[in-house]
């Protein structure tokens, strides 16, 4: 008996190291990348290690090490993955590579969307996209005759009836949480109702009808959340759904897994993704994408080595053995019914988020500004034109708006 | 002791005390007057990003930073005075907010909420950790000696506690459905959410301040509890004081400078008070001069930082501190001076 279980576990290490040894080729130069720890860089960096010679870090403050990193001669790391916004930093300093020529020569599986172009040159490779996009219960939604949600008036009043029929205190989820989170809602409501962030001179230019129907829409659905809302990040409204506190919610596509995960989830099956609700003019969301970079300061041999590597870490093999992982960029990707929902909301037009070094400071400043108007300390006027204000002293500091 | 062994024994602590102490000092009050920026130019260029199925490509201006021929982004580093300063204390909306009477205006502007708040909470928690730390230690001393050993361990335990970590399960055992919050709703039959008001979390970051400050305070307090005059103590009983009297004319007193060496502590610690906030996520609603500082100094997803302005509320934090310890420091100074 026991030489039998020890002959199948050594099968099965037998097995696990034929699975290691599925690159189709041996990587020869040692290489390093620095990305964020979510589960998606996990199975493309864990792809990439097969070819050997490569150590990856995944961590959740990339974002804070990447510049200087990169910025050293030769860079610390050959690979990066970045988003919209943290390409920005990068891409301003330099410490990234235009990759047309490695595109022609390694990229024939690349989809064109893949190519992440600034100025002509492309500049990054996205390897998947995310967007908020309105998830819910669809058995009570049922059980109570409500119609999937089109617009936020749809989702207030779905809520308002969950309510009334006494099922749940609180049918609304949000990631509300003070600071990036909370500005994230604010750049979702804005763009759904066709706002710009920025005009000349990147004056700030959201204190406006436009930015008063955000935040009021906002505070609409602050009234069907639970009252601690702006403690609530995206793993606590994941949590609320999966204990089945919460009815309908606008969620991130990457959490979607989550609810059909049957170890911690009391709604597998419950949960339906849907479009962003649609604004004045397009859903309320943003899309974003995460990819890939190479940096600038290393020889060519390795940048060559370092592409191929990333071609294989994020080829249709990885794809198919994590189709649920993502929202994958890729011809094997199959979109399942939790894809729906972002699918949807790109079908609807959904815009990208407007990445760049101003819009940075201005995310911050909503962070930090929005949630005196959620408490009632000031009124809607007041408080879009205070973050301005709070904006234009950060941007001068920062050298984006001249004095 | 001759003067070289005297510096050879100072010598190496005050050059550390240069090295990591009044040289980074001397460098943030400098970056507060001066602000180092990018040069930035405005250049149009067509990004593309992926849409779902196609690309999404624009065209628009955006600002990028002009770099020099070895590709090092071009910076520009200019004396700005009290700009920095002027950026965080905000005097103009402040003053107005006070003429029209507007408290509520004026607690909306980051650094005066900042200030009130870290004001309320150090002059709050302090009498209270010296309550608490002198109750605790009296305990101890009474405490039966088989059992003193246990008693001082327990008591101790929560100084001993990471402060974040100490926060954090503040945190969770009253955020949303927390086991603490549960067991209220289910014993009040109300529902309760501790963290959707200022006024409820300001509580529980004191009564967490004070848990975790009160057990140093207290083995202070001991140590000065076993040499209080045993003579003077009897010859109160014998006149007939009540252990009140004897506690309020003999034993506090006999541990004043110790009072106020703890009151001192104290108050430069919870000043700096920064784990509440961020171990409450509490940024909403209250926020501390230290979370000030950091939140300037923490760069948005673009990488732009406040380095000024973050200097510039670290000098006034220190400030701060200065002003709220010359009333101990003089007291000291005037019984250090009689009991010469």
């Amino acid at each position: 008996m026991k030489l039998k279980t020890i002959l199948l576990a050594g099968a099965m290490s037998v097995m696990a190291g034929g699975a290691w040894a599925s690159c189709s080729y041996e990587n020869e130069v040692p290489l390093k990348s620095l990305t964020a720890g979510f589960e998606a860089w996990k199975a493309v960096t864990d792809a990439m290690a097969e070819c050997g010679n490569f150590s990856a870090s995944l961590d959740q403050e990339f974002r804070e090490k990447q510049p200087e990193a990169f910025a050293a001669n030769p860079s610390l790391y050959q690979i990066g993955g970045v988003a919209n916004e943290t390409m920005i930093p990068l891409l301003n300093a330099g410490t990234i590579r235009p990759l047309d020529d490695l595109v022609e020569k390694y990229g024939q599986d690349l989809l064109p969307n893949q190519l992440i172009k600034v100025d002509g040159k492309v500049m990054a490779i996205a390897m998947m996209v995310n967007a908020q996009h309105l998830m819910y219960r669809n058995d009570i939604l049922a059980d109570l005759g409500i119609e999937e949600p089109k617009t936020y008036d749809d989702v207030l009043a779905a809520a308002a009836k969950i309510k009334e029929a006494g099922v749940m205190e609180y049918p609304i989820g949000g990631t509300y949480k003070t600071g990036w989170n909370l500005a994230q809602e604010f750049v979702n409501m804005y763009m759904g109702e066709g706002g710009e962030f920025l005009g000349e001179g990147n004056a700030p230019s959201i204190n406006n009808e436009k930015g008063v129907k955000a935040l009021e829409t906002m505070k609409a659905m602050t009234e069907f959340m639970d009252p601690e809302y702006l403690v609530s990040d995206s793993t606590y409204v994941q949590q609320q759904f999966q204990q089945g506190k919460i009815a309908m919610a606008n969620l991130w596509a990457s959490r979607a897994a989550a609810m059909n995960d049957e170890a911690e989830s009391q709604v597998v099956g419950k949960v339906t993704m849907a479009s962003a609700p649609m604004g004045s003019v397009r859903p309320s969301t943003t899309i974003w994408w995460d990819g890939i970079v190479l940096a600038t300061n290393m020889s060519d041999e390795e940048a060559d080595a370092a592409f191929r590597l990333v071609m294989e870490g994020i080829d249709g093999d990885m794809v198919s053995a994590n189709n649920d992982t993502a929202v994958w960029l890729n011809a094997a990707y199959q979109p399942g019914e939790l894809a729906a929902g972002a699918a949807a909301s790109a079908e609807n037009g959904a815009g990208a988020y407007p990445a760049s070094a101003a819009m940075g400071v201005l995310h911050s400043a909503l962070g930090n500004g929005l949630a005196d108007y959620l408490t009632g300390a000031k009124d809607a006027e007041t408080t879009l034109a205070d973050i301005e204000a709070a904006y234009i002293t950060a941007a001068k500091e920062a050298g984006l708006i001249s004095n | 002791m001759n003067f070289r062994t005297f510096a050879a024994f100072v010598g190496p602590s005050v050059f550390m005390m240069l090295l990591f102490i009044a040289f980074p000092l001397v460098s943030v009050f400098k970056q507060s007057f001066y602000i180092t920026q990018p040069i930035y130019e405005t250049v149009e260029v067509e990004t593309c990003t992926p849409g779902f199925l196609t690309q999404t490509c624009t065209t628009e201006e955006v600002s990028q930073p002009k770099l020099d021929e070895h590709g090092e982004v071009i910076t520009r580093t200019e004396y700005v005075g009290l700009q920095s300063y002027l950026n965080v204390l905000e005097p103009e909306r402040a003053w107005r907010a006070i003429t029209n009477g507007e408290w509520n205006v004026l607690s909306t502007i980051d650094f005066w909420k900042a200030l009130r708040f870290t004001v309320t909470f150090t002059l709050i928690t302090l009498p209270l950790v010296v309550g608490c730390g002198l109750g605790i230690a009296v305990l101890i001393n009474n405490a039966a000696k088989s059992i003193k050993g246990p008693v001082i361990f327990v008591s101790l335990l929560p100084f001993i506690i990471t402060p974040l970590i100490g926060v954090l399960s503040i945190n969770w055992l009253f955020r949303g459905d927390g086991i603490l919050t549960a067991t209220m709703e289910w014993w009040l039959q109300r529902d309760i959410a501790l963290f959707a008001q200022a006024w409820t979390i300001e509580i529980l970051m004191m009564l967490y301040r004070v848990w975790h400050v009160a057990p140093f305070a207290a083995i202070v307090f001991y140590a000065g509890l076993q040499t209080v005059n045993q003579d003077s103590l009897e010859s109160a009983v014998i006149d007939g004081a009540t252990r009140w009297q004897r506690m309020k004319y003999i034993v506090v007193p006999h541990l004043m400078p110790l009072i106020i060496f703890v009151s001192m502590i104290h108050l430069m610690d919870a000043f700096r008070t920064f784990e509440e906030v961020v171990g409450f996520s509490s940024q909403g609603y209250v926020i501390s001069l230290q979370w000030l500082t950091y939140d300037f100094l923490v760069p948005d997803q673009a990488g732009n930082r406040s380095i000024s302005r973050a200097s510039a509320s670290a000098m006034l934090t220190m400030i701060g501190i200065v002003i709220l310890l010359i009333f101990p420091l003089r007291r000291t100074w005037r019984d250090h001076k009689g009991g010469h």
